[in-house]
């Protein structure tokens, strides 16, 4: 139980590590670098692009129609995206899908 | 010296933050069963809602407390996990220099949903801008601690199997992707990002691929940085 508290406030310095440290850095400075600011502008969409791989990066191509349950989630979830532009109800009908797919099949 | 309305600036971030309430509450409810289904109780989930506040962590958290993992492989998966806060902070840099006394939490608290609200840099008229990003904020981490609360309660009382809910992560990303792809010109850095953890993964596999990804996706977005400014 301590250890559990001792993880989680691992985690929530880890976290507040990766946020505040900009500021710390660049704080001084009457602005960041140019090239700073230009990974400021692109590094959002890209690790976006990277978590979406992360999240389906246990995807098994070899185990039949099981293996793609993720996958065809989430076309649903960018077809539902690219139709109405929400983004709740992208995730919402996305996981529901998933949830019906992984305990029927 | 111009006056805001304290009272507009409330009603207008809570309004700003309505479209985060509906996910937050949601992912929340979701986080919290899985907290609940682990055996991790309500007290639990909300010490990590509050305190972490970092979604996609707390997912990846729940498996880290339950096969106990070490500190320092908790401190790294967080890192990585999180690591793009690093981004959006560098982009908050100009907005947030002079917040003062609001500043820290407003940093605590940037979440992706919170920087995708805030990172246009419009704030409604008449209201103090900083005072409206911290209210936007504080109603954010509300929301998913309010969300979180609630899923652990329900927990033990759905008619239904939970199986999958933490899909629910997935189709977060999977739709901000869709919808960045939707509404900017340039697909370049999306398509850099999905190409390097693609080609990472396969390397090598998935339980150590995000590390070489990071690298690869700022060695290709540096690369091509250099070659615009190049061409002017």
């Amino acid at each position: 139980m301590t250890y559990t508290a001792l993880l989680i406030a691992v985690m929530a310095l880890c976290t507040m590590l990766t946020r505040f440290l900009p500021f710390f850095v660049f704080d001084h400075e009457s602005s960041p670098p140019k090239y700073i600011l230009y990974l400021g502008r692109v590094l959002p969409m890209a690790s976006i692009a990277m978590l979406v791989v992360y999240c389906l990066r246990d995807t098994d191509l070899t185990s039949g129609i099981q293996g793609y349950t993720g996958i065809i989630a989430s076309v649903f979830v960018i077809c539902l995206q690219a139709w109405k532009r929400n983004l709740i109800l992208s995730i919402l009908g996305g996981t529901v899908i998933y949830m019906i797919l992984i305990q029927i099949l | 010296m111009e006056t805001f309305s304290r009272r507009k600036t409330v009603k207008k971030a809570f309004a700003a933050s309505v479209p985060v309430m509906a996910g937050y509450i949601v992912l929340g409810i979701g986080f919290g069963i899985l907290m609940n289904e682990k055996g991790y109780g309500i007290l639990w989930t909300l010490a990590m809602s509050l305190f972490i506040y970092a979604g996609s962590l707390q997912y990846a958290g729940v498996s880290l407390i339950t096969s106990s993992v070490s500190l320092v492989s908790a401190a790294i998966t967080s890192l990585m996990v999180n690591a793009r806060h690093l981004f959006y902070s560098i982009s908050m840099l100009e907005k947030y220099k002079d917040a003062g006394k609001f500043k820290p939490y407003m940093i605590f608290a940037l979440t992706d949903e919170t920087y995708s609200l805030l990172s246009d840099g419009n704030v409604p008229e008449g209201c103090d801008p900083h005072f409206y990003r911290f209210m936007v904020s504080l109603f954010n981490q509300c929301w998913w601690i309010i969300g979180s609360g609630a899923g652990s309660l329900l927990g033990k009382a759905l008619p239904f199997s939970t199986e999958g809910i933490e899909f629910s992560m997935t189709a977060l990303f999977v739709a901000s992707f869709a919808e960045q792809w939707l509404s900017s010109e340039n697909h370049f850095p999306s398509l850099a990002g999905l190409f390097s953890s693609v080609i990472c993964l396969i390397l090598f596999g998935p339980d150590r691929f995000l590390i070489p990804s990071m690298i690869l996706i700022i060695l290709i977005l540096t690369i091509a940085h250099r070659m615009e400014e190049k061409r002017k």
